[in-house]
């Protein structure tokens, strides 16, 4: 079984944080936006390198995203920054007629998603984004793992032509992913081969799924891990690919399982090859303040979980 | 230039399209259409610098917007009679398969249209986005705007108004259509704003007022104020007086034909009082 280690942990954000001071030495065209949240957003990088092409908004997310979408018109790719909650819920009309509808090469880059956002409670912790985002005609959704993927997703997306929802979150967690693995649009990442059952996770769940996939092996029962980074489009092949081998499948993710990745996966397995299931996610609930750990012990969105959701779904085959 | 013969006779022509694109589909917004009828066919035929042709990013030519996107008869109408699509286009209004949606879109390609509008309040956000790039390009090229007042009672117009000043976007002039009319009734009654003029300068803009919105040569002159008055560091706003449903008598001063399509007697008593003048579509 082919194992992962790490020997740093990093914060998603950062990865972004990355990504865009890079885009911001290679890409004329990159502009970006926040809304009164840099530190957060890790975009002082950017911001220090092309002053000229940074725009404060204040906290004015409705106002940022029609901004965003009028900075098309004339060639710029805009990068908005702000926690999830205020990237999606807060201005979800002004996503869908201006930019989505629109058509407008806008990417909406979203921190602080999910519960990992921690203490500030559940007004910040929004689990219905990837929900809201991949209803919307033509969005693209992407929720990377660790700070490697997004960094490289980051870079990725302004390559792309079109509006996309990219999803990051606040704590640190292991960097596992190869800082040189270029990164394909809705193209699925095998990370280990079983046969026994499919575990398809996505963001900070990504790394759960693989210590599960450990405590699995040592109880006899292989277990393929595949990293969906991108929700949509959704990588189907990958999917059928291995639940055509496995039989089951554990669909992981820090969100609630309504509308969630869960659900995308559950819908190409029913057109296709209805196959047994189990879903790791929040169930229809807000969250509360605590440590990122404790509320993803409290809400069951850890290794262990995704174990007891592993030996469930194999039982029903 | 055309004279302002010339725009007269665009504007009651593009009148006549204006009902008889709602008549035929007995749906859309003629009253605020024909509100602005004098002074879209000015902004686009004697103010805008434009180029031939269309692209989407618009380099080196001005740019509008038109936020309150129920008024589309009279933007499709314009633009067609400005040469952006065929005026036969006029014929699909409202139809399954046109391009020529109930309210604008760029989703189905219509040269002339920069931006989805309907969902009232995101227009001025938009302007200001394209604004700000025309800066970072140098160019010396001007945004327009349009936006109904009672579309003002959104809030993220204030954050835009806010933004506008403290940024400097002074090649944005948007425009108010100062009607005081919206669909529930007048827009004291609705939600009473108050001294719109007075808000604008708080907020640190330039504010021109044009009393006769409906008269081609107040406009000519108030826009031409309100250029004069750009690039000096402060975004321009102009409050257009307008009567709604202007040039049709029992459409005007009224808000009752805000989103009624009239029947065929209306149309024809429409017709009568705007006799054709370029042709019909």
């Amino acid at each position: 079984m082919k194992t992962y280690t790490y020997t740093e942990k990093k914060d998603t954000r950062s990865g972004f944080g990355a990504g865009l001071a890079e885009l911001g030495r290679t890409n004329p065209n990159v502009v970006a936006l926040c809304a009164d949240l840099t530190p957060s957003l890790k975009m002082g990088e950017f911001i220090k390198e092309n002053p000229e092409r940074f725009f404060q908004i204040g906290i004015a997310e409705a106002n940022m995203m029609g901004i965003a979408a009028g900075m098309t018109i004339g060639g710029k790719i805009p990068f908005t920054g702000t926690f999830a909650n205020f990237a999606t819920g807060r201005v979800y009309d002004q996503i869908r007629q201006s930019i989505a509808y629109s058509d407008k090469n806008v990417k909406i880059c979203a921190s602080h998603a999910g519960l990992t956002l921690g203490e500030d409670g559940a007004t910040h912790q929004i689990l219905e984004d990837i929900g809201l985002m991949k209803m919307l005609p033509g969005m693209v959704v992407i929720n990377p793992c660790d700070f490697n993927q997004t960094k490289a997703a980051t870079i990725a997306i302004a390559e792309y032509e079109g509006p996309v929802y990219l999803r990051f979150g606040r704590p640190s967690v292991p960097i596992f992913t190869p800082a040189d693995q270029k990164f394909e649009i809705g193209k699925a990442i095998q990370l280990t081969e079983g046969n026994d059952v499919t575990i398809v996770a996505t963001g900070h769940l990504v790394w759960e799924a693989l210590e599960a996939s450990k405590a699995l092996h040592e109880q006899g029962i292989s277990a393929e891990v595949i990293n969906i980074h991108t929700i949509k489009p959704l990588d189907d092949k990958a999917i059928l690919e291995s639940v055509a081998k496995t039989g089951c499948v554990v669909t992981a993710e820090e969100h609630n399982v309504l509308g969630g990745l869960g659900e995308s996966v559950a819908r190409v397995l029913a057109t296709n090859n209805p196959t047994p299931q189990e879903f790791v996610g929040t169930n229809d609930t807000f969250g509360e303040s605590g440590t990122p750990a404790q509320l993803m012990d409290k809400y069951e969105l850890n290794s262990a979980a995704i174990v007891k959701k592993a030996l469930a779904v194999i039982k029903r085959k | 230039m055309p004279n302002t013969k010339q725009l007269e006779d665009l504007t009651t022509q593009v009148r006549r399209d204006i009902i008889r694109m709602v008549h035929k589909v007995n749906s859309g917004h003629p009253g605020g259409s024909l509100g602005c009828a004098e002074f879209l066919v000015t902004l686009y035929n004697e103010i805008m610098d434009r180029k031939d042709g269309f692209d989407m990013d618009g380099i080196g030519e001005d740019l509008f917007f038109l936020s309150n996107g129920h008024i589309s008869p009279v933007f499709y109408s314009v633009l067609a009679r400005a040469g952006y699509f065929p005026v036969e286009e006029l014929n699909t209004f409202r139809l399954i398969d046109s391009r020529l949606q109930g309210h604008p879109t760029t989703h189905e390609g219509l040269p002339g249209i920069r931006i989805a509008s309907g969902s009232l309040g995101q227009g001025m956000s938009v302007a200001l986005g394209a604004a700000q790039v025309k800066k970072m390009h140098g160019e010396n090229t001007t945004i327009y705007s349009l936006h109904g007042d009672g579309e003002l009672q959104e809030g993220q117009n204030w954050e835009a108004i806010m933004y506008a000043a403290a940024k400097k976007v002074d090649n944005l002039i948007a425009t108010i259509d100062l009607n005081g009319q919206q669909i529930d009734g007048s827009t004291d009654d609705v939600l009473a704003m108050g001294s719109l003029k007075g808000k604008f300068e708080a907020f640190g803009w330039t504010v021109v007022e044009i009393e006769k919105g409906n008269d081609i040569d107040a406009i000519i002159k108030g826009m031409a104020e309100a250029k004069a008055k750009s690039g000096q560091g402060k975004p321009v706003c102009v409050l257009l007086k307008t009567i709604m449903g202007n040039g049709v008598d029992f459409m005007m001063h009224t808000h009752e034909w805000h989103g009624k399509a009239p029947n065929d007697e209306q149309l024809a008593i429409g017709l009568e009082q705007n006799p054709e003048t370029l042709g019909d579509y």
